[in-house]
């Protein structure tokens, strides 16, 4: 998913053209006091079982969802606090029937809509009256360039197909779209004709974004993780299309942690420019969190404000800031450029969310998992265990098909 | 659709896409454009050319009304504002109103 205004993804504006983006560098308490932009899971139903989904393995069901009115109490509200910018997403937004009564309702209090959407829902009368309800741009997930990849990843017959007519109707209607490119093991060999996908949909921005591992794609990992030649090529094939596709398609590029030596600023820190709010109004300093136990997180369906859970709840002041921070984080000249790394994927894999996220080499148990990855990545484990409200299927064994170079 | 990948020149006619928006944020009491997972803080001066920007003026138009408001030189203008108005299309966040077809 797009942590959009968060930390690492702002382009720098050059001095001359007058213009600069508005970075949140310092705690949003001490700056802003409320992020720029808010993710809206407004569901976590979804007709796609993706493997990697970042929804947590225990799903909101329908019944725990958030109503029209109180939805709409919540856009009010955050406009009213400062938001400027709103992200409909999942789960599949669409699957709400009140999702235009709700971009509606953002537009009328002054917020810019995105949608991000699995797009297969969508009739052409449904986006555009979504186009006419403000929406401002659509995101839509793309799991491979072609159906048998991709439409088995999505482990829904038919998607790919869907997807890139509603991409095409999404530029008909004269919105931008950006093409998220969710890669792993099992796809990244399609890269370069994903790349050329995008560019033949008219698409202004492109995200290639390697899988985090938690939640649905830590189940998934011996699955989807790529050898770090893979990612070398990655790497290569990225940059070249940036370079070659200047002016026409913007590419943002997302690494795998697991092939770094220094982790990412997850979120941009704990509780500094980014909260999302689950189908069932959890406020969350990160669409993951509710993975980690023993934190208890505030609802808008609490007698408290969304600005006060903000300020003052537990389960945002427990990670902020570098107080909280172990050994070696606590003396690390880095402690302020990546916050320790992200606390879902150190609870993950280390039991404890105030560790140091193993992403980091200096954490103790870098090497381990790392080395563990490693040996999974050259694995032929290739089944998926796919994301419902069950707690997973596991694919056919005669599903499978061997990845390129795997 | 819109148009990308335009030139600016004097004879252009800006105006903002639908999917941009200029708009004074309350909050911080700064003007911000909004685009698609981005939020831009324009200075003044760009401020001040983008609400020019209404599809209908020419660059050419804008760059007298500033030369004469800020009594400057109009080729130090002219070169200013197309850079920016430039740097602004080549992000998408500019396009140029339809030449009219009736």
């Amino acid at each position: 998913m797009s942590d959009t205004l968060a930390g690492n993804k702002t382009t720098t504006a050059r001095p001359t053209d007058g213009l600069a983006v508005l970075e949140q560098t310092r705690s949003a308490a001490e700056t802003y006091g409320i992020p720029l932009a808010v993710l809206l899971e407004v569901t976590h139903r979804c007709p796609l079982q993706c493997p990697y989904c970042s929804n947590p393995v225990e799903l909101d069901r329908g019944s725990t969802e958030l109503t029209t009115d109180e939805w709409k109490k919540v856009l009010s509200e955050l406009a009213e606090l400062g938001v400027l910018q709103i992200h409909f997403s999942g789960g599949e937004p669409t699957a709400r029937k009140d999702i235009v009564e709700l971009v509606q309702h953002a537009t009328d209090v002054g917020l810019y809509s995105n949608l991000i959407t699995s797009a297969v829902l969508l009739t052409k009368d449904k986006l555009s009256a979504l186009a006419d309800a403000g929406l401002s741009h659509v995101q839509i997930s793309f799991q491979g360039n072609e159906p048998n990849v991709a439409d088995r990843v999505a482990g829904l017959k038919d998607a790919h197909r869907k997807k890139l007519e509603v991409a095409k109707w999404t530029r008909e209607l004269d919105m931008p779209l950006t093409v998220n490119a969710v890669m792993h093991r099992q796809n990244l060999h399609q890269l370069p004709d994903i790349i050329q996908m995008a560019v033949d949909l008219d698409a202004d921005r492109l995200e290639v974004a390697n899988v985090q591992y938690y939640g649905w794609a830590l189940k998934n990992r011996a699955a989807l993780m790529p050898t770090i030649e893979q990612i070398e090529e990655t790497s290569r094939i990225v940059e070249e299309a940036q370079v070659r596709l200047k002016g026409t398609l913007a590419i943002d590029y997302v690494v795998p942690d697991y092939y770094a030596l220094r982790p990412k600023k997850c979120m941009g820190g704990w509780g500094r420019q980014f909260f999302n709010i689950s189908p069932a109004g959890k406020v969350l300093p990160c669409h993951a969190a509710e993975s980690i136990t023993g934190l208890e997180f505030l609802s808008v369906r609490s007698n408290h404000s969304i600005a006060w859970i903000w300020q003052n709840s537990e389960a945002f002041n427990r990670y902020r800031g570098t107080g909280w921070m172990p050994e070696p984080c606590k003396s690390c000249e880095f402690r302020e450029v990546d916050y320790g790394g992200c606390r879902c994927q150190a609870f993950a894999l280390t039991g404890d969310a105030g560790n140091t996220d193993p992403a980091c080499a200096l954490s103790p148990r870098h090497e381990e998992i790392f080395k563990q990855a490693e040996r999974e990545s050259a694995g032929s484990q290739n089944r998926f265990l796919y994301r419902n409200f069950a707690g997973g299927t596991l694919e056919a064994d005669d599903h499978q098909e061997r990845p390129h170079g795997a | 659709m819109a148009s990308r990948n335009i030139s600016v020149s004097e004879t252009s006619r800006p105006k903002l896409p639908r999917h941009t928006k200029l708009k004074f944020d309350e909050t911080r009491q700064v003007w911000v454009i909004l685009a698609p997972e981005r939020v831009l803080a324009p200075d003044e001066i760009a401020v001040e050319v983008l609400q020019l920007c209404d599809g209908v003026r020419s660059v050419a138009a804008m760059v007298d009304q500033l030369a004469e408001k800020y009594a400057a030189p109009r080729e130090a203008i002219a070169t200013d504002v197309i850079a920016m108005l430039q740097d602004l299309a080549d992000k998408g966040f500019l396009t140029e109103a339809r030449e009219s077809t009736a």
